[in-house]
């Protein structure tokens, strides 16, 4: 069952990661990296069954960041959207360097 | 293991990978936030199936339970409606990022196939999934457990901060 | 050997002293309170106690000298003293040593002994100079390092007094250094001090590479491990060094320059000590130097020419103390001449009677420059107080001075019986006699043979006495004789030397007196024969018959060379008194312009002008175009510096083409870079 949750793992992973590549809405880009990080808990918790409790209290870990960057991505997306009236990423250039 | 289980280890995953599918393809926020939330409940399912109850339950009501309702309270209060992005893309460039995605999951695949096989020695499960998570967490992985509740402590305050609108002028602190 | 504690620590005190006066002095020059204001000098007591360390030192030395000479007098002829090691790296070891034997005990007598007489005749001279205290802090740190140069028992330790004595020269040089012009003769005195030590250097580096010590015991007896042509190399190596040091041609150049410097260093540094550490390092090594004859016939021959040379010059000069200085270095090389035909004692005693005579001109010339400067400061005018022809007939004003200064030229000139005679006749005889039979005329330079460059060297000795005779007979009749030149106001106000200075005058009149005593012929029997000689045997006997042979001449042909050296004497004074006119001579204001040979003579050659133009002009020159602006500004700086700026600039402007700032590409980027992280594992793992 390890292999195979694995491979579901990876596959949720890739379509995270076009989802990332091909969307231009920052709130659903944001969210494709959510799946991101679902995916690789998967594997975590996978792995855990081989490994020891430690993947688990990682995955803990992983939840509890995901949590604090979910709350500062979104005020950021909320100030950047009050200053350009849009979530949309091709117009927003701040970084140009 | 048993055919009960595969049967519905593969259901969920089904379904997991069909709403993530579907989630990345919807023009409306609001419809992905909600195909998220349908991806996180399969995987609930998957990790109690794994064994990890616990993480199971967490999944649900941290991630499900607070965090999506976080996304969508978001996109409600920007009130974008179905076509505020503009998200005409080339040919070209969809294939090209399916492109980099296959090959990501088709090198992931090669990984996972070449491990060793010794799949079979796997940890019993343990009745109470919670105890050896507690005891680990708050004994070996006791520095980052308070560093954590520190970060979640900042995370507090810089959303707030972040988010916060300016007394004077009541624009938006940049 | 002896080394016994005292005694070792007493021959520590004899250079530490005077060092120990340049602290103490040097110290309160450097207090405000001390320095004095410009032109009112320094208050009498302090000056008091400034001159008693400064001259204190120096005597107390000197008297630590002589009780040493009474030790190494006796049968232990040598006595040396290690405190500590200084250089160690392999089987390569240099120790700090000094070691008085009978050679460097005469140096040290000479240069503690005339250094006191000198340091009290400065207390006077230098008396109304602000800088009092740092004067004597220099003059004590001369002698410090002169002590050094001759009491090392190895060459790094006497390189180290060598290059201390080219330092404090310098210093004293330009000691009245607001006057560009005196820091400039005294930073071309270093420059050219410095080429020599080049040479000096490399045959330091030649020694230790073959012989593997640097120590002159060990270099006595290392002539016999060496080849021939490497000996030759590493002679003419040192005496690059004398060259420099001891201003021969053609390193002579900044020794009429140094002439900026006050006369009591002129006569200390630049007539006794400094100038005859060419001299002693020649005589030191002698056992060497004897083993290579190609080049003492160089030395002779440099010698012969410099001294002929400077004697041309000095017929024409018309500054005082220019005269002496081309005096001086015409008499250093005689001295040359001596020893590099092995007549190492004839050398030294030339050496210890110039000291005398030559300090005795120097100061009297300072006493005479010291009252023209008041007498014309009195009567506010400005001429140059140092310029014969504004003096004249000074004899009615200042006897004694003149008195002591015509015993000196008569030392000088070489008229028996002072001093000056028996050590010129000493050197003209030794030569003549290997000239006429010895190894060293049997052994040739190149194709020339030694006994040419022997013959050639004593005629050019020869017409040198002469000029030497006419020009300091010319320097005496224009200075002393004949009319006082500058105004009957002006003569009113001079005055004869005062005591302070007189007094070391008066005793180094009484050695040029007595200084033949020490080196007396046997043909000439009026006392003991041959002091010196058997004084420096132990250390220069061996080599000197090495070069000499057993050559011994007939009591007929020394009688004939001492006719020639006193009818050439004579005939010189003789010329000076029927051909010069100091009647027709005027003040330097109103003086004629010099035309001919006269303006060659006086300007020494053009050799300044020629040294200018072909050395000093292109280096420059090639410094500015070539290594500043070709190599400094434009390779280091605009290359390598300005140049390194600009590409990294420009690296960073098309590297920040990346920073689109379009969040998108950057994500492409990562997910780009994680394919290929991956994909490097997988295809490794694949392997």
């Amino acid at each position: 069952m390890i292999r195979e949750a694995l491979l579901v793992s990876a596959v949720l992973f890739s379509i995270g990661v076009i989802g990332v590549l091909t969307r231009r809405n920052a709130l659903i880009l944001f969210m494709c990296v959510e799946l991101m990080l679902n995916a690789v808990n998967l594997s975590f918790i996978a792995l855990s069954r081989l490994h020891g409790v430690s993947g688990q209290v990682f995955v803990l870990f992983v939840m509890t960041v995901a949590a604090a960057e979910a709350a500062v991505g979104l005020a950021i997306v909320i100030s950047v959207f009050r200053h350009y009236r849009t979530v949309d990423l091709g117009r927003i250039r701040l970084l140009r360097g | 293991m048993g055919t009960f289980y595969t049967v519905h280890f593969w259901l969920f995953s089904a379904l997991a990978i069909g709403a993530a599918l579907a989630m990345v393809t919807r023009k409306s926020p609001v419809a992905s936030a909600l195909w998220l939330v349908n991806v996180m409940f399969a995987l609930a399912a998957l990790y109690v199936m794994l064994g990890a109850n616990f993480l199971g339950a967490a999944q649900v009501l941290v991630y499900a339970g607070a965090i999506m309702v976080v996304f969508v309270f978001v996109v409600m209060l920007l009130n974008l409606g179905e076509n505020d992005v503009k998200e005409r893309r080339s040919m070209g460039a969809a294939l090209a990022a399916a492109a980099v995605g296959g090959a990501l999951a088709a090198e992931l695949f090669i990984v996972i196939r070449s491990a060793p096989q010794e799949m079979s020695t796997l940890l019993p499960v343990d009745s109470d999934a919670l105890a050896p998570l507690a005891n680990s967490l708050f004994t070996d992985n006791l520095i980052a457990f308070e560093v954590t509740s520190v970060l979640l402590l900042v995370a507090l305050i810089g959303a707030v901060v972040l988010a916060k609108r300016s007394k004077a002028t009541g624009e938006a602190r940049t | 050997m002896i080394s016994t504690s005292s005694v070792s620590q007493a021959v520590w005190l004899v250079p530490l002293l005077p060092l120990l006066g340049f602290l103490i002095n040097g110290a309160l020059s450097l207090v405000p309170a001390w320095r004095g204001e410009r032109g009112d000098g320094i208050p009498a007591g302090r000056r008091t106690l400034v001159a008693s360390v400064g001259v204190g030192v120096l005597v107390l030395s000197f008297a630590v000298s002589v009780w040493l000479a009474s030790i190494v007098a006796g049968a232990n002829t040598e006595v040396s003293s290690t405190i500590g090691e200084w250089m160690a790296a392999g089987q390569f070891r240099v120790d700090w040593t000094l070691r008085v034997d009978r050679l460097s005990m005469l140096m040290m007598l000479i240069i503690t002994g005339v250094g006191s007489l000198i340091h009290i005749y400065s207390v006077g001279y230098m008396a109304d100079d602000a800088s009092f205290a740092r004067y004597f802090a220099y003059l004590n740190l001369f002698v410090s390092f002169m002590l050094m140069l001759v009491m090392g028992a190895n060459l790094p330790v006497l390189f180290i007094g060598w290059e201390g004595v080219g330092l404090a020269s310098y210093l004293l040089i330009g000691f009245w250094f607001g006057d560009t012009a005196n820091a400039v003769a005294g930073k071309k005195a270093f420059v050219v001090n410095r080429i020599g030590d080049f040479g000096l250097l490399l045959a330091m580096f030649m020694l230790w590479v073959n012989l593997g010590s640097l120590d002159f015991a060990a270099i006595a007896e290392g002539h016999s491990v060496m080849s021939t042509p490497l000996i030759t190399a590493i002679c003419l190596f040192m005496f690059l060094g004398c060259a420099g040091k001891s201003a021969q041609l053609p390193l002579y150049v900044w020794l009429p320059d140094a002439m900026a410097g006050p006369t009591p260093v002129s006569a200390l540094i630049h007539a006794a000590t400094m100038v005859t550490a060419g001299i002693y390092l020649i005589v030191r090594n002698a056992a060497l130097f004897s083993a290579a004859p190609a080049a003492c016939l160089v030395i002779v021959l440099v010698g012969a020419l410099t001294a002929f040379w400077a004697a041309t010059v000095g017929l024409k000069q018309w500054d005082i103390k220019k005269v002496l200085a081309y005096s001086t270095v015409s008499q250093l090389g005689y001295m040359f001449i001596a020893v590099g035909a092995g007549a190492y004692t004839a050398g030294m005693f030339h050496l210890v009677t110039h000291a005398f005579f030559k300090a005795l001109l120097f100061l009297g010339a300072g006493a005479v420059i010291h009252s023209m400067h008041h007498a014309f400061h009195e009567t506010h005018r400005h001429d140059d107080a140092q310029d014969m022809r504004n003096m004249g007939g000074l004899i009615k004003r200042m006897p004694a001075t003149a008195a002591l200064m015509w015993i000196a030229t008569l030392a000088i000139a070489g008229i028996p019986p002072l001093a000056g005679f028996f050590s010129k006749d000493a050197i003209l005889g030794a030569v003549a006699e290997r000239a006429l039979e010895s190894p060293l005329a049997e052994s040739s330079l190149g194709p020339i043979p030694g006994r040419v460059i022997l013959w050639i060297a004593y005629g050019l000795a020869v017409a040198t006495a002469f000029m030497t005779a006419i020009y300091m007979t010319r320097l005496m009749r224009y200075t002393f004789h004949g009319t006082f030149r500058s105004g009957d106001d002006v003569a009113a106000s001079v005055h004869d030397a005062p005591w302070i200075l007189r007094a070391p005058l008066i005793v180094l009149g009484a050695l040029t007196l007595i200084g033949g005593w020490l080196q007396l012929p046997a043909v000439i029997p009026i006392g003991p024969t041959g002091l010196l000689d058997s004084w420096l045997k132990p250390i220069t006997g061996a080599a000197t018959t090495m070069l000499a042979g057993r050559g011994h001449l007939s009591h007929q042909t020394e009688y004939l060379l001492i006719g020639i050296a006193i009818a050439v004497a004579a005939a010189g004074m003789f010329t000076a008194f029927l051909v010069l006119k100091p009647q027709t001579l005027t003040t330097k204001a109103a003086a004629p312009a010099e035309t001919g040979i006269g303006l060659v003579l006086a300007n020494d050659y053009f050799v300044d002008s020629a040294i200018e133009r072909g050395i000093v002009r292109p280096t420059v020159s090639t410094a500015r175009k070539v290594l500043w602006r070709g190599l400094d500004l434009g390779l280091i700086n605009g290359v390598l510096v300005q140049g390194s700026a600009h590409a990294v600039r420009l690296m960073s402007s098309i590297a920040s083409r990346a920073q689109v700032g379009f969040a998108g590409s950057y994500v492409w980027a990562i997910a780009l870079g994680a394919l290929v992280v991956i994909g490097t594992f997988v295809f490794q793992a694949g392997r």
